[in-house]
């Protein structure tokens, strides 16, 4: 029979919706409204996974976030899926899961071989060993990575697709269970905007693992059910199930991962796997429930050995037995309630060991009314079977409980639920900066009462009310108190709902259970069940010196397990302050970290991939670009046509040709992309001032100039040509990858240094499309297209502009020139770019127009020796160093980079100085980013004096040009240098000026 | 060494249930005077205790921590080694690094897992391959090995790239450097510790300094959390808050602090073999031993001691690393946090002199701290112990942001015309 663990009634599942899966190639069956392991637990599957470090074999031990072992590959190809926790998934038809970690099967798995040697595999082994030889650190990594890991990274494109949101409201709650669905209602009867998230399918939390809750007189999961229908009629409250609150940035930023698609067998088109909404929240109210902890005894870590809580969900929630016949071990009352609960179910629990001597609570009392055998003052001392569980040993403890007597009795059973106590889910309440104080009764990390600087409150079992009255009573009251800290105006009204309030009897709290032999000698006791790592091995870091609770965890990487520590540190911890004789909170917790569970990167990078990471920028002309069959380069983020290819022409061919149209007729380029700032204001020349090298009072209207813009450090920013439309308004133009850069800079400024300045910036780069023609027929071809402009060298000289009408459209001509040609920049809003393109391109066809890409562009200026900034300059060049001391004006007041240039380095006449270089052979075009040489050696290291920023075959000079960067190269004209190649070619050079071509300068102002 | 790491000893000590092992170091109370004391325990600060006490005979030394060993930025990290450094005087620094590196698990017997699994750098466009050229040419005058390769070479050697790039980030080439790649971060700390301790190094946790006060004869009295301690020459090594420290001693820095983040996945069976970076889409990515692929990006915006980050800069990180590897979209996050840079203006470190007499600083390591331990706590341990810098360290002087001759290693190179 299938599911032979699966009871003949109860649990919240739909026995009329049967369901197939497969699991290690089994086909298993379960119902709708299972978990993966409470399917595989129904049908008997105890063995799960092997542990990280000694492949110790292991079953699912919880059923809930916390579960460290039952870690599975889910689904298939591209759609799969490593470390999966089973008691987080729920099943659908057709789900796939198989183990991790195991080879060739998690029943024969080879790796076990290593649990042969965890005597020697202790804690931080390998920082004491694989160091000899001294090359052989990469052979044993090789099989120790092979050995480490547990699931399958998937290999191909995930063909699903994810989703964010930037979301808000007053009051958001963590947790849809007692505590967060009574803090949700008395929220929302404010009229507050509330959301409520829970990780689960549907609310109640910790209720629908309980039997025979009541809430205002009805039974618990009907109160749950009737407050979810009221929230989800109100208008002002958001439900998001399936939604874990992840991450607690700083201002309340709270990050949710809800999961959409996971668990439908048919994934609907068009809805995202998983969205991450990003809630800036005025108020956040954790109600984040209390997680079990397990108890530290020997060999606590076999197929069957799970969580008390863990038995009593499975058995409530889902009507899955965990075994047959079980023991259940504790230290307080409330793993009685696993026990009454079993008991009904028809389990039979052999044996309650309880550590306490004189056990109290109320749960206990009606266990041993009912007959059930307790055990107290014992301990589980040992447990035996390799893949399940077969049989614990019992022992009375001594009366300090540090040893255990050597009177052992064997009990056969096929489960053990174990319960330490109870862990407030704190993880947010930290992550938001928040302090925490140790409950000595409960031994326990509480939330320290909120404050100014961590606002959030918690309510329920994660502040460490464990009783369904104080968590309805305490989420009712901060639910208004929420509602009130975030401005809602408000009559008090209504009351907390209420619930029977409950004794939680005592405790005692035993950190680490003695075994038979002294700890380390026999057996593991098991803290963090996924690293291996045990109470010993804190020990033994102890021992060696690592004291920090840092140190303890990073020797023995306890807690940086994939459940990052939920079921293991503050065991953990308490053994370290046991073992140092110091009080638990002078140990201190290591730090809570996002995420509170492991969320997908897909989530979290949203849309934000493929073409939208950093969408392209295009100009209006981009079409027929495409159209021309341009290759494009990217600059910045804009798409920039780089050369036009004619059929059967590479790059060079295409280059030659564009440069050649160009100085010999006209050249059309695409200059949209270039950075436009519009700088208005009446202290706009002053701004200009002071952020060029150059004055600019001077500067008439109608007028351009060229200016140098300079950091902080004195070193060359940005430049570009800035015209001046009016007396208080200019229009500034920037590399096109610095646009924004520029603009920060510049807003920097006039916001925190300059706030006396009345000046106004405004990016227009995208307002105005802009086409360059140059060449020797420019003027003869811009005059078809235009009769209210004066092109004569007189109406519009070299660095003029106008406003005027170009082909009918409204537009600004600047006489300006990046190729030393007679040029001109049309620029025209930029709905009409296209249209301006197209009648030049018409227009110029008499003249054999040619378009030209950057590439082009780049021979061009380089021909006249024209910088780039960014690829002539690297940060740490000065327009000193460019030999453009001309720009830097000594006679106006400060500039920004000013002071900079006076320190005594900067006049250095060995500093590196933008030089010309002329290759020795004028077929040879250097590589650009060579580095030069003044005496080539045999092999490095050799003396660099500099390196080439830009180097071009120049068809007009016949010949290769290049720039370089050369220390004291302004002295050193017509000196040797030489390039040494990666293939030990030395290429010979010579030092020249940087204008190669029209050095008179004739051209330009044809 | 007394109690020397082997295959042997683990054997051993096996039969006595581990129960035999010494601590790793002592933990003892400071001494009323040191002939140096280091400010700070984390990997710099240890390691120059280290160099101190092996290169020079200084042996009557101590290191203040203020809380535990290698608890900064050594335990933050994403643990990438390399020295494939552009200007010539950072090349030398990181190199000598790495050459340190290549012996450091048996010059300490302590294994630090140095793994030369080779360090990628992507260039994405035309510029990025224009500034990898200059870099790959610079390193191979300057004798650190690097070398370019194509697109179809980068897939070869780490298959799990899309070149593609999401078709915004396509890979043009990259530069790689073989003996680059990652350590264990926190075994360095305790390594350096550990040998320093065998030499006779005090090193003393859990002590904060409250201030320093300097005498006539060029002592120094530190006032520390566990009472007065004199010394003749004082270190200070607190990357996170060495402008904190230097206020304290009565001199400024031109240093900022920010925050850095950086996040591991979810352990998994090996799928990246090597350490890629990317300046372009700002992230990089290998994987641990453990399995983990470990993430990390550029640092936050803003002035920060909050050893944790914003959320924006992990989704930027994620998106720019879906890029890259669009299979990893389906891996899961599973612990992000942050560390503190100091960064100086020129991106490179302040190692010099100070106007206090016989104080030394090293500071301003930026995000490349924990490539550079060794030969950091190397060249500041002969600056110290001779007072004077030497080739190496004296680029890295503190008055060169006076002077004007800076080692600029981020540069404003990114834009194009």
């Amino acid at each position: 029979m299938s599911q032979k663990f699966r009871l003949e009634s109860g649990g919240l599942i739909n026995r009329d919706k049967p369901v197939t899966f497969s699991f290690n190639g089994h086909e298993l069956k379960g119902y709708d409204g299972d978990t993966l392991a409470s399917a595989l637990i129904a049908n008997g599957v105890h063995l799960v996974g092997r542990s990280f470090k000694y492949h110790r074999p292991r079953g699912i031990m919880s059923a809930g976030p916390e579960e460290a072992n039952a870690l599975l590959q889910l689904g298939e190809g591209a759609y799969t899926e490593p470390n999966a926790r089973a008691t987080m998934e729920e099943l659908f038809d057709g789900l796939v899961a198989t183990t991790s970690n195991a080879f060739p099967t998690v029943k024969y798995d080879i790796g076990e071989v290593n649990s042969l040697f965890s005597k020697i595999f202790v804690s931080g082994f390998y920082y004491k060993t694989f160091m000899w030889p001294s090359k052989a650190w990469k052979f044993y990594e090789h099989f120790i990575r092979k050995a480490a890991g547990i699931g399958k990274a998937p290999e191909e494109h995930d063909p699903d697709f994810y989703d964010k949101t930037n979301a808000f409201c007053d009051v958001l709650v963590v947790g849809g269970g007692p505590a967060g669905l009574s803090a949700a209602l008395s929220a929302a009867a404010t009229g507050a905007h509330v959301t409520l998230v829970d990780d689960q399918p549907r609310f109640g939390g910790s209720l629908m693992a309980q039997s025979g809750q009541e809430i205002d007189g009805k039974p618990a999961l009907e109160w749950v059910d009737e407050a979810e229908a009221k929230l989800h009629d109100l208008d002002n409250v958001q439900v998001l199930r399936r939604a874990t609150a992840f991450a607690y940035y700083d201002h309340n930023y709270v990050g949710i991962w809800e999961r959409l698609t996971d668990h439908l067998p048919v994934k609907p088109e068009g809805l995202p796997r998983h969205r991450v909404h990003m809630m800036r929240a005025k108020q956040v109210i954790i109600a984040s429930g209390a997680i079990e902890r397990p108890l530290v005894f020997c060999d606590n870590d076999r197929p069957g050995i799970m969580l008390a809580s863990a038995c009593r969900t499975y058995v409530n929630r889902f009507g899955a037995k965990p075994g047959n016949k079980g023991v259940i071990f504790t230290n307080n009352d409330s793993a009685y309630a696993t026990v009454l609960d079993l008991i009904d179910a028809g389990i039979e629990i052999k044996a309650v060991v309880d550590v306490r001597k004189d056990p109290l609570g109320p749960l206990m009392e009606k266990a041993d009314a009912a007959g059930v055998k307790i055990l107290t003052n014992s301990a589980v001392v040992g447990t035996s079977g390799r893949l399940h569980l077969k049989s614990v040993e019992v022992a009375e403890l001594s009366d300090d409980g540090e040893t255990a007597k050597s009177d052992v009795t064997e009990i056969a059973c096929d489960f053990l639920g174990s319960s330490g106590g109870w862990n407030p889910t704190v993880h947010l309440h930290c992550q938001a900066g928040g302090k925490l104080d140790f409950d000595e009764e409960r031994g326990a990390f509480v939330p320290a009462p909120s404050n100014r600087t961590n606002p959030n409150i918690s309510v329920g079992s994660c502040k460490g009310a464990f009783g369904l009255a104080d968590c309805l009573a305490q989420g009712f009251e901060a639910g208004q108190e929420a509602a009130k800290a975030a401005g809602i105006k408000f009559r008090k009204s209504g009351k907390a709902p209420t619930a029977e309030a409950v004794d939680e009897g005592n405790r005692r709290l035993l950190w680490l259970v003695p075994g038979k032999k002294p700890l380390g000698q026999s057996g593991k006791h098991f803290i963090d069940l996924q690293n291996d790592s045990t109470a010993a091995d804190l020990q033994l870091a102890l021992r060696e010196g690592y004291r920090s609770i840092e140190h303890v965890k990073r020797y023995t990487t306890t807690g940086m397990a994939t459940d990052q520590g939920k079921t293991a540190n503050v065991n953990a911890l308490a053994i370290v302050a046991q073992t140092l004789n110091e009080a638990i909170p002078t140990v201190g917790t290591t730090t809570y970290r996002p995420p509170y569970v492991p969320v997908t990167f897909g989530a979290i990078a949203g849309r934000d991939i493929d073409d939208l990471l950093d969408p392209a920028r295009t100009t209006p002309m981009h079409s027929w670009h495409v159209n021309a069959g341009a290759e494009f380069e990217d600059v910045g983020q804009w798409k920039r046509a780089w050369y036009f290819p004619q059929p059967g022409e590479d790059m060079h061919a295409a280059v030659n040709r564009e440069v050649a149209a160009m100085r010999n007729s006209v050249g059309i380029l695409d200059a949209t992309t270039l950075g436009k700032i519009d700088v208005k204001g009446k202290d706009a020349a002053e701004f200009l001032n002071r952020v060029y090298t150059n004055a600019w009072t001077k500067l008439g209207i109608g007028k351009c100039r060229y200016g140098l813009m300079l950091g902080e450090d004195g070193m060359v920013m940005d430049d570009g040509v800035t015209s001046r439309i009016a007396e208080d308004h200019f229009l500034m133009t920037t590399t096109t990858g610095n646009a924004a850069p520029v603009l920060g800079h510049l807003e920097d400024y006039l916001q925190t240094e300059w706030t006396d300045l009345e000046v106004y910036l405004t990016s227009v780069t995208e307002q105005w499309a802009t086409a360059s023609i140059a060449g020797p027929n420019a003027r003869a071809l811009l005059s078809e297209l235009t009769d209210d402009i004066d092109l004569s060298n007189e109406a519009l000289p070299f660095m003029a502009w106008t406003p005027g009408t170009v082909a009918g459209i409204p537009a600004r001509v600047f006489r300006i020139s990046f190729t030393g040609d007679l040029s001109y920049e049309i620029a025209v809003p930029a709905d009409y770019g296209l249209a301006l393109w197209q009648a030049l391109m018409t227009a110029g066809s008499k003249y054999d127009i040619t378009p030209y890409g950057t590439e082009t562009m780049h021979v061009l200026r380089a021909e006249k020796g024209f910088i780039i900034v960014g690829q002539d300059t690297d940060g740490s060049i000065t327009p000193v160093d460019l030999n453009m001391n001309w720009i830097v004006s000594k006679k106006k007041g400060d500039f920004i980079g000013k002071r900079s240039l006076d320190r005594e380095d900067m006049s250095d006449p060995n500093r590196k100085q933008l030089v010309g270089i002329l290759t020795d052979d004028p077929k040879e075009v250097l590589p650009e980013g060579a580095q030069l040489v003044e005496v080539v050696k045999d092999k490095p290291p050799m003396d660099m004096v500099g390196w080439v920023s830009s180097s071009y075959w120049s068809p007009n000079c016949d010949r290769s040009i290049a720039m370089a960067l050369v220390h004291g190269g302004l002295k050193k004209m017509g000196q040797k240098l030489y390039s040494p190649q990666a293939d030990g070619r030395v290429i010979e050079c010579t030092i020249t000026d940087t204008v190669f071509y029209d050095k008179e300068g004739n051209r330009q102002n044809g | 060494m007394k109690n020397r790491y082997s295959i042997f000893s683990l054997i051993r000590n096996a039969f006595s249930y581990h129960q035999e092992w010494p601590p790793a170091w002592r933990s003892p109370e400071p001494k009323k005077s040191y002939d140096a004391v280091i400010v700070g325990g984390g990997g710099h600060g240890l390691a120059t205790a280290y160099y101190l006490a092996k290169n020079h005979g200084m042996t009557n030394i101590a290191v203040l921590e203020k809380g535990w060993l290698g608890g900064g930025n050594t335990a933050r990290n994403t643990t990438i080694i390399r020295s494939n450094y552009l200007w010539d005087e950072s090349a030398k620094l990181y190199e000598h690094s790495v050459k340190l590196w290549e012996g450091l698990s048996q010059e300490l017997n302590y294994n630090v897992m140095f793994s030369q699994r080779g360090v990628l750098n992507l260039a994405h466009n035309q510029h990025d391959l224009r500034e990898l050229s200059r870099r790959i040419n610079a390193n191979r005058l300057n004798g650190v090995d690097s070398e370019f390769l194509n697109p179809e070479e980068v897939k070869k050697f780490c298959p799990a790239i899309d070149l593609r790039g999401g078709g915004r980030y396509p890979v043009l080439g990259a530069s790689l450097q073989r003996r680059g790649g990652t350590a264990r971060h926190d075994a360095v700390a305790w390594g350096y510790a550990r040998a320093a301790d065998e030499l006779g190094v005090d090193v003393i946790q859990n002590c904060p300094v409250l201030g320093f006060e300097s005498h006539a004869d060029g002592s120094i009295t530190i006032n520390s959390g566990k009472g007065p301690i004199k010394a003749g020459k004082v270190g200070l090594v607190v990357a996170g808050h060495s402008s904190v420290i230097a206020d304290m001693a009565g001199f400024r820095l031109p240093t900022e602090s920010r925050p850095l983040q950086a996040l591991v996945s979810e352990p998994m069976k090996p799928c990246i073999d090597t350490v890629v970076m990317s300046n372009a889409v700002h992230a990089y990515i290998s994987q641990s031993d453990k399995g983990e692929l470990v993430i990390g990006a550029g640092a936050d915006a803003y002035i920060s001691y909050g050893q944790k980050g914003s959320g924006h800069q992990t989704e930027h990180t994620l998106a720019a690393i879906c890029e890259m590897f669009p299979q990893f979209r389906r891996v899961k996050m599973m612990r992000q946090w942050g560390g503190i840079v100091d960064t100086n203006p020129d991106a490179s470190p302040i190692i010099s002199k100070t106007p206090v007499a016989n104080m030394f600083i090293n500071c301003g390591w930026g995000t490349g701290g924990f490539k550079g331990t060794p030969g950091s706590g190397w060249t500041f341990a002969d600056l110290i112990a001779s007072g004077e810098p030497d080739d190496m360290n004296a680029p890295f002087k503190l008055d060169r942001f006076k002077t004007g001759y800076l080692v600029d290693e981020h540069g404003a190179a990114a834009v194009a015309h």
